[in-house]
């Protein structure tokens, strides 16, 4: 009896967890997935959702707002995708090695800035109750969904759609195939490219402030543990679908949410190796997913990372 | 018939322009590296007044506190042999055009095994067998993880940025599974570490000064890994996988074997970066091991854009800037992250001056060609 509670307990944590968990997953892949659409790869990402997390809770703190902070936090994204964006369209740079440098300075930028915001706390986003209907408080509890989830379904809705039935989307799939097609039918690849990349680094800093604002929902330096890094690889385990990051995204969510609901009911043993649980996932996902004999469904022809 | 019409001091023209031309073309590559870091070290002081500080204060005190006495110069030179080991664990898989920027975890890695491997030989052998086996057991361990990087990459397919990073997530959990856990020396109270080493132990520093022997050993493994690179038919088809794969393959090399072997070496001196912070540093294994090492190794390596000779320099500067963080954040009033944002501007102003080879007219042969 003693053991179903305890499952019960678990197996809720992880669906509050997955629902809770996989918004910045969520974000960051969709962001992620746009610009790789695009044929360019941002493995910067990582840095931006740091420094969107702190830019928002900087910005709560001090206006009171934190809506306004996930705005700041967008805009923030969205300078740091365009430095990216400027200097790979520079000829002879690799944009792996961009992402690398954008990571560290990302991150660098956040803790210079963030030292001051580590103490105060600032206000957090409101949560939404979609469990009323039930009267089991674990039901309610994992139930409690942040506005910022919705937004992201419906994004990648939109994307999913865009993607296929857009004259917009047919430009930015063109542009990642094949350059040489995009420039016949008439399109600046580097505009292109500069702006997915612009607006990819929207995404990942608003998946930013979902962290320091909503869950765990205070700024601290180890707030993310390279889930902007995991968000890059479910992209690739996606298959650059944006609706199936989603699923992806809720997967890595309940992941990520296994070792603390392992934790709440007793079982401390091995809290560190649950807790490498979402990165050993995602290597054991990157195994099974990719095989170097074909080539993968879906990826856009000019990616260097599938080459 | 053509050579014997050349006089012989057309000759010597010849072969003094041709002699020009290499000089410049080499220099080019030490010339844009320069310029670069003038150029972010000019974008840091930019930052260093719109916050407010003094970047002639900063830079005095990066000198100061970095190689302004001979104890600074001590306490960079311990910080590069760090850098340099992790340098190399990036400049190797660079010649097969392999990005491997989880170096970190090799070290930990590496640290771990050294402080895991000496708890049960340490009651029972002297020196003589403690200090070798603790140096094997962190370069196999980091040999195996970077090795695996490699392999994920030749045989199933998998970017080696990425699951090199996450291979240092999960080595940062191992390393605190076992040292808050199984591991874990139940007289020390304070740090969960694994039991102490020993001085006897212990690697001491080199005569005369207080630098441990882990400079020496990577100043080294540089000298080595340069004469393997650029010396050896085994660096040479390196260089040929890292230029073109197929045509690599096409020529029957073995690119497979070429990717293991690289990676393994590459992670084993990581390995043995790790073994040196424990056995000349903190005489035990714990979360000090996780100090950002690696990542600045990454730094390291494309400022020397992968030439393990440039390594060394390069090492030492970043070492000192590093050693003079705490007099930074003391005078200054600046965080510790300071350091992390010169040395991402550095990063990325370098990979922007990527741009400029072969572009500027100074660098362009002049002579016969």
């Amino acid at each position: 009896m003693g053991d179903d509670a305890g499952f019960t307990t678990v197996l809720f944590a992880m669906i509050a967890g997955a629902i809770r968990v996989s918004t910045p997953f969520l974000f960051v892949s969709l962001g992620e997935c746009l610009t790789e659409k695009s044929g360019r790869i941002n493995l910067g990402l990582e840095g931006t959702l740091v420094f969107g997390a702190m830019s928002a809770y900087a910005i709560s703190y001090q206006t009171g707002s934190p809506w306004l902070g996930v705005v700041v936090a967008g805009i923030a994204g969205m300078m740091f995708g365009a430095i990216h964006g400027f200097i790979c369209k520079l000829p002879k740079v690799n944009d792996i090695a961009v992402g690398i440098a954008m990571m560290l300075f990302g991150t660098g930028l956040a803790f210079f800035f963030g030292k001051a915001y580590i103490q105060p706390a600032a206000p957090r986003l409101p949560s939404i109750s979609l469990g009323w209907w039930s009267d089991d408080p674990q039901v309610r509890q994992a139930l409690d969904v942040n506005p910022l989830f919705l937004v992201g379904i419906v994004l990648a809705i939109v994307l999913w759609w865009g993607f296929r039935n857009t004259r917009l989307g047919l430009i930015v799939r063109t542009t990642g195939d094949s350059a040489p097609a995009a420039l016949a039918l008439g399109v600046n690849v580097n505009v292109v490219r500069f702006l997915a990349t612009a607006v990819g680094g929207f995404f990942a800093g608003v998946g930013g402030a979902f962290l320091s604002l909503y869950y765990p929902g205070s700024w601290t330096e180890g707030l993310s543990s390279g889930q902007g890094l995991m968000a890059v690889a479910l992209v690739i385990f996606a298959r650059w679908n944006p609706l199936a990051c989603f699923g992806a995204a809720l997967l890595f969510g309940a992941a990520g949410a296994l070792g603390p609901a392992l934790q709440s009911i007793g079982i401390s043993r091995g809290y560190h190796f649950f807790n490498a649980a979402p990165y050993l996932m995602t290597l054991a996902i990157m195994i099974l997913s990719i095989s170097p004999k074909r080539s993968l469904k879906g990826a856009p022809g000019e990616l260097s990372i599938t080459k | 018939m053509a050579e014997a019409s050349i006089e012989p001091t057309a000759r010597q023209g010849l072969m003094y322009s041709e002699y020009l031309d290499r000089f410049r073309r080499s220099s080019e590559f030490v010339v844009i590296p320069l310029l670069a870091l003038v150029a972010s070290a000019a974008l840091f002081s930019l930052f260093l007044m719109l916050v407010g500080k003094s970047p002639v204060e900063f830079f005095s005190l990066v000198w100061r506190g970095g190689f302004g006495t001979g104890f600074s110069w001590q306490n960079t030179l311990v910080r590069a042999s760090p850098l340099i080991f992790a340098a190399l664990c990036v400049a190797i898989p660079a010649r097969l055009g392999m990005v491997v920027i989880g170096g970190e975890g090799a070290l930990i890695l590496g640290g771990f095994a050294a402080g895991a491997i000496a708890i049960p030989l340490v009651p029972i052998a002297s020196n003589v067998l403690v200090m070798p086996a603790m140096f094997l057991a962190a370069a196999i361990a980091g040999g195996v993880w970077i090795g695996f990087v490699g392999w994920l990459r030749h045989y199933r397919g998998i970017n080696e940025t990425i699951s090199s990073l996450l291979l240092f997530y999960i080595a940062t959990s191992v390393l605190n599974f076992f040292v808050e856990g199984a591991l874990r020396d139940p007289s020390d109270p304070n740090k969960p570490s694994t039991a102490p080493i020993g001085a006897e132990n212990m690697i001491g520093p080199i005569p005369g000064t207080s630098v441990h022997w882990g400079l020496a050993f990577g100043v080294i493994a540089c000298l080595l890994v340069w004469v393997l690179m650029n010396r050896t038919t085994f660096g040479f088809a390196a260089r040929l996988t890292g230029g073109n794969v197929r045509a690599a393959q096409g020529q029957g090399l073995p690119v497979g074997k070429l990717v293991l072997v690289s990676c393994a070496l590459a992670g084993a001196l990581a390995g043995i970066a790790g073994y040196f912070e424990v056995a000349a540093i903190h005489g035990k294994a714990n979360a000090s091991l996780i100090a950002g090492y690696g990542f600045t190794g990454i730094l390291v390596s494309f400022l020397a854009r992968h030439n393990p000779l440039a390594i060394i320099p390069v090492a030492i500067m970043l070492g000192g800037i590093a050693s003079s963080g705490g007099l930074v954040q003391r005078r200054m009033d600046l965080p510790d992250a300071t350091v992390l944002v010169l040395q991402g501007m550095m990063f990325l102003v370098l990979l922007v001056s990527e741009t400029m080879y072969g572009r500027l007219p100074f660098f362009k042969p002049k002579g016969t060609t």
